[in-house]
């Protein structure tokens, strides 16, 4: 297990709010994490800081020891929380759009999930249902090998016969060098898959603990756990 | 057998306890090799490094042993994993008459019900 994302008095603010308060935060590889919160916490901050789209206000953050740039996004598979496909490509240019892009991407294991799906390559994007369409952006990523998948609201606009095919897309491609970070709101279908619960709040990291470890602290589960710290 | 995982307690000795249930009860054979950690992880929808702990775990109590390179083993001795099915046997019984007490009905009370309840 080496160190895969370390922040240090990470600090994101916009105009006159503050997103991340000087967070301290260190994610090693093998791990499947949740990063939890409500809406607003700084959850989507965090991640576009990792993928280089934001730059922070204060403080540091690195992805196998560099700052996010080129080289890191390398590394980083990121997969958004609204599609970025232009919707009038077919499945199979939209593969080899990310051939030409990211030399990490193994087509054979794109269509392989696509084939399970039943979902044909010659079909155009606009004409996928909306579960299908995440399902083709979660498979585009995943097919990456990379050292580290951020999946943002990977579950969110699915049904749950969907996030099951998710969850164990995720499973089926673990590698003990990588490291996977879901955001999500949806904590009871995931808790299981992971190993780590992160919570964040206003800007602040409340709790980063193994799923085992909050559930015999607390006697609950991590979803009972995040509606008591969150009540409102 | 199904997996069934309590949502409030820790994963890890629950998916210890569902696999000595599964030796005990003859889907896994002395010797036998098991699921991979990984097909494992994707039949109980946990994370394959709770798998792999659980495992580790099982190898320690003398249940399953390892083959580098090959996987996962029963062992020719499953006194452990028979002894597991029956502390849950005992468990759910001293369970039932428990709740059964909280009813109002005292043990004698509850053998002849149970009794009765099978003649039916």
């Amino acid at each position: 297990m080496s160190e895969l994302l370390r922040c240090e008095n990470l600090t994101k603010k916009y105009a006159n709010t503050t997103a991340l308060n000087g967070i301290n935060l260190t994610l090693e590889s093998g791990k499947i994490v949740g990063l939890l919160g409500p809406n607003g916490s700084g959850k989507t901050t965090l991640i576009k800081l990792i993928n280089g789209l934001l730059t922070p206000t204060e403080g540091t953050i690195l992805i196998n020891g560099k700052t996010p740039g080129v080289e890191t996004k390398r590394e980083v598979a990121y997969l958004p929380d609204n599609s970025y496909l232009n919707s009038w490509m077919t499945v199979k240019q939209i593969i080899d759009y990310f051939k030409d892009f990211y030399e990490d991407f193994r087509e054979d294991v794109a269509y392989t999930m696509l084939n399970k799906l039943g979902i044909t390559p010659d079909v155009k994007l606009k004409t996928l249902s909306k579960g299908n369409k995440e399902k083709v952006c979660l498979i585009l990523v995943m097919s990456r090998n990379a050292k580290l998948y951020v999946l943002d609201e990977p579950i969110a606009g699915v049904d749950p016969a969907a996030r099951d095919y998710v969850i164990s897309t995720i499973i089926n491609n673990y590698n003990p060098e990588a490291t996977v970070l879901i955001s999500t709101h949806l904590i009871s279908d995931i808790e299981e898959v992971l190993d780590e619960a992160i919570f964040i709040q206003n800007g602040d990291i409340l709790l980063q603990k193994t799923i085992d470890e909050i559930r015999e602290e607390n006697g609950k589960s991590v979803d009972a756990l995040f509606r008591e710290v969150f009540r409102w | 057998m199904e997996w069934t995982l309590d949502k409030i307690k820790p994963l890890c000795p629950q998916i210890c306890e569902q696999v000595c249930l599964q030796i005990a009860l003859g889907e896994f054979k002395p010797g036998e090799k098991m699921f991979s950690v990984r097909e494992t992880a994707l039949n109980a929808g946990v994370n394959p490094n709770t798998v792999q702990k659980a495992f580790e775990k099982l190898e320690q109590d003398g249940i399953l042993y390892s083959v580098r390179g090959s996987g996962w083993f029963v062992c020719e001795d499953i006194t452990n994993a028979k002894e597991t099915l029956d502390n849950l046997v005992y468990k759910k019984t001293e369970d039932y008459f428990t709740s059964l007490n909280a009813l109002g009905m005292d043990n004698n009370a509850v053998k002849n019900y149970v009794k009765e309840w099978d003649n039916e």
